[in-house]
């Protein structure tokens, strides 16, 4: 198992410097420089080639790269050009507000999903799974925005709960958690439910009854802990998108994180922070993948017996 | 008055039936047969005895299924759960399938003892390796530990078996238990299931379309078809003169020693669904005794010497089909 980490952990590598030829890419194809944002109004050709070369803009794309891949190596993100502040002071300012934001999120989607699939999947077509399928449907259709807002409406304004915005206090993280939290919640829901049908008209289920298993022992330990394995991948596959997809919500709540942090930078075509955001934003979704892969195999004996 | 006796039992789902009047009876340490072809409503049956028609959306519409003087029809889902793995165990037919893929071996076995009859952990423990030692499978201790798809079919078998016996049950159903296995382990399995009941004074309800098995090592046989019992005889009579056409063309189809080759016969035509069952003797269509009768009416049950039989013209030793 350790090996097998280890292994995964390894490969990631070539992973991560194709991802990165990608973001950096991408980001010098967009029509645009930073330049643009720093010079003042009037100044001449010499003053922007002068700013141009600080930056070493003026250099070809594949030494530009190389400039950045080395200091990525030795830990350095660089200098925000239009912030003027060391790249890693800005993301190490704007990533707990992401984590914490998604990591609480993933959790309320996985333990409210999966407690409100497994209820769905016992009460099956009767009023109750029908009741949370609509909750579902309804949560999954709503932007997230416009239910944040709906949220801000009525705990915050109407009812003062909750502060309306901002990242001061613990509080004010309820409201932007249950509208990232909600929209997982919906899927996870559907996955675990269908997952657990499924698992539920397997063959050895019909013996764990036959060998007299009370059946709610049944749906726990045994067709639940078969559905978890979809449930674990869907989930996995949603740590990159909370971490960078909350932007909406994080405008929203007027929360800092990495989502607003990289939509400021890409509109000053601030090179160094958008591909430092993107960076994570890829490693989250590298290490999420992992992680869930870790899981399946803590699950299935199948897995495991697969990884030697 | 037999351990099991299933008293002219009907079992539908929705508005069809889909089995109408099976009777027959199994006592300790007595194996009865019960054959006919897919579809001829066999697992049926047996999900019925144990009680877990509900699982598939089927009830037993009419009849009775008395265990040890209990109407286990009348029972209620828990009350029936104290007999289920307990004293009645069930064997399915696919042992590839019939173990929860997540679950060490020995805690599947475990969970028989200790729900059923209060056992420890440790106690439970030793006695599951205990019983996998009893059915032959070697290294029981290190098999305990492994996981469903560790071991091979036969092993898997062994396993389920060793489920079902871990309640210390009077009666085994099992669906097929072979059927998905190697010719060489199925008479291993046989072998095993046979000794249990003649050693342990178990009954056991053997669900076959393998007429050489029958033959082999049951007591008493029930065939169905179509949802209907056609015949109920002894084991020896039964082979020796089949009274109903149907057990008739099944036992001809058993491949006999020194026939020629391309002469192995068959049972024109197949088993009707539920949906499109011929009115009359449901058999009729494929029977070539039928006469005029046989499409309308309903054939009703003729006595015979030990048994019974469902057909408007029973064969009898010196006037046979075929």
């Amino acid at each position: 198992m350790t090996a097998y980490v280890v292994r995964r952990l390894l490969m990631l590598v070539p992973v991560f410097l194709a991802v990165s030829v990608v973001i950096f890419l991408i980001i010098h194809l967009i029509p645009g420089d930073p330049v643009d944002n720093l010079i003042k109004i009037g100044s001449g050709p010499e003053q922007r080639a002068a700013i141009v070369a600080r930056y070493g803009l003026d250099r070809s794309l594949p030494e530009q790269y190389l400039i950045w891949l080395a200091g990525l190596v030795r830990g350095d993100l660089g200098t925000a050009i239009v912030a003027q502040r060391p790249v890693s002071t800005l993301i190490a300012q704007a990533l707990p507000h992401s984590l914490a934001l998604g990591g609480l999120s993933l959790l309320v989607s996985a333990g409210v999903g999966i407690v409100l699939g497994a209820v769905a999947m016992r009460y099956r077509d009767g009023p109750i799974d029908q009741a949370i399928m609509g909750g579902v449907l309804l949560g999954s259709t709503l932007p997230t925005f416009w239910l944040g807002l709906l949220m801000i409406l009525l705990f915050s304004v109407v009812l003062g709960w909750f502060p309306v915005s901002g990242a001061r206090t613990w509080s004010s993280l309820v409201l932007p958690v249950l509208t990232i939290g909600l929209a997982g919640t919906a899927l996870v829901v559907r996955v675990t439910r269908i997952a657990m049908i499924e698992a539920a008209q397997k063959d050895f289920v019909l013996l764990l009854h036959a060998k007299g298993l009370p059946p709610s022992r049944i749906r726990l330990r045994h067709v639940l802990r078969h559905a978890l394995t979809p449930v674990v991948t869907i989930l996995a596959l949603r740590i990159g998108w909370i971490l960078g997809g909350a932007v909406t919500v994080e405008v929203v709540f007027a929360r800092p994180g990495l989502g607003t942090l990289l939509i400021k930078a890409l509109n000053q075509h601030d090179y160094p922070v958008v591909q430092a955001c993107l960076l994570m934003l890829a490693m989250a979704v590298m290490l999420g993948t992992l992680v869930g892969d870790i899981l399946q195999a803590a699950i299935d004996p199948r897995v495991r017996a697969n990884l030697k | 008055m037999g351990l099991l006796e299933v008293d002219r039992l009907s079992v539908g789902i929705g508005r069809l039936t889909l089995l109408e009047e099976i009777a027959f009876e199994v006592d300790r340490g007595e194996i009865l047969g019960l054959v006919g072809e897919s579809g001829s409503g066999k697992s049926l049956t047996a999900l019925a005895i144990a009680g877990l028609l509900p699982l598939i959306g089927a009830r037993v519409t009419a009849g009775a299924i008395r265990f040890d003087n209990t109407d286990l029809t009348r029972l209620d889902e828990s009350r029936l759960r104290k007999f289920r793995g307990r004293r009645i165990a069930f064997i399915t037919q696919n042992p590839m399938t019939a173990l929860d893929p997540l679950q060490p071996i020995g805690e599947q076995v475990d969970v028989v003892a200790r729900l059923h009859l209060g056992l420890t952990a440790d106690v439970a423990r030793s006695r599951t390796i205990e019983i996998l030692t009893q059915l032959r499978i070697p290294e029981a201790a290190t098999i305990y530990r492994q996981y469903p798809h560790q071991l091979s079919g036969g092993m898997k078998q062994r396993v389920v078996i060793a489920m079902a016996l871990a309640g210390e049950p009077d009666l085994i159903v099992a669906d097929e238990p072979t059927t998905a296995l190697d010719v060489t382990v199925q008479a291993q399995i046989i072998h095993l299931l046979t000794s249990l009941v003649r050693e342990r004074g178990l009954a056991l309800v053997l669900i076959t379309h393998d007429m050489g098995v029958v033959a082999q090592c049951c007591d008493r046989v029930a065939v169905l078809y179509a949802g209907r019992l056609a015949e109920q005889q002894g084991v020896n009579a039964l082979f020796a003169t089949p009274a109903h056409p149907y057990t008739h063309a099944l036992i001809d189809c058993i491949p006999k020693d020194g026939m020629a080759r391309d002469s192995l016969t068959g049972i024109a035509g197949s088993v009707p669904s539920v949906a499109h069952f011929p009115p009359g003797c449901r058999f009729h269509p494929r029977c070539i005794g039928r006469q005029s009768v046989c499409e309308t009416n309903v054939p009703g049950a003729t006595a015979l010497p030990g048994g019974v039989v469902s057909c408007h013209f029973p064969l009898n030793g010196d006037q046979r089909h075929g």
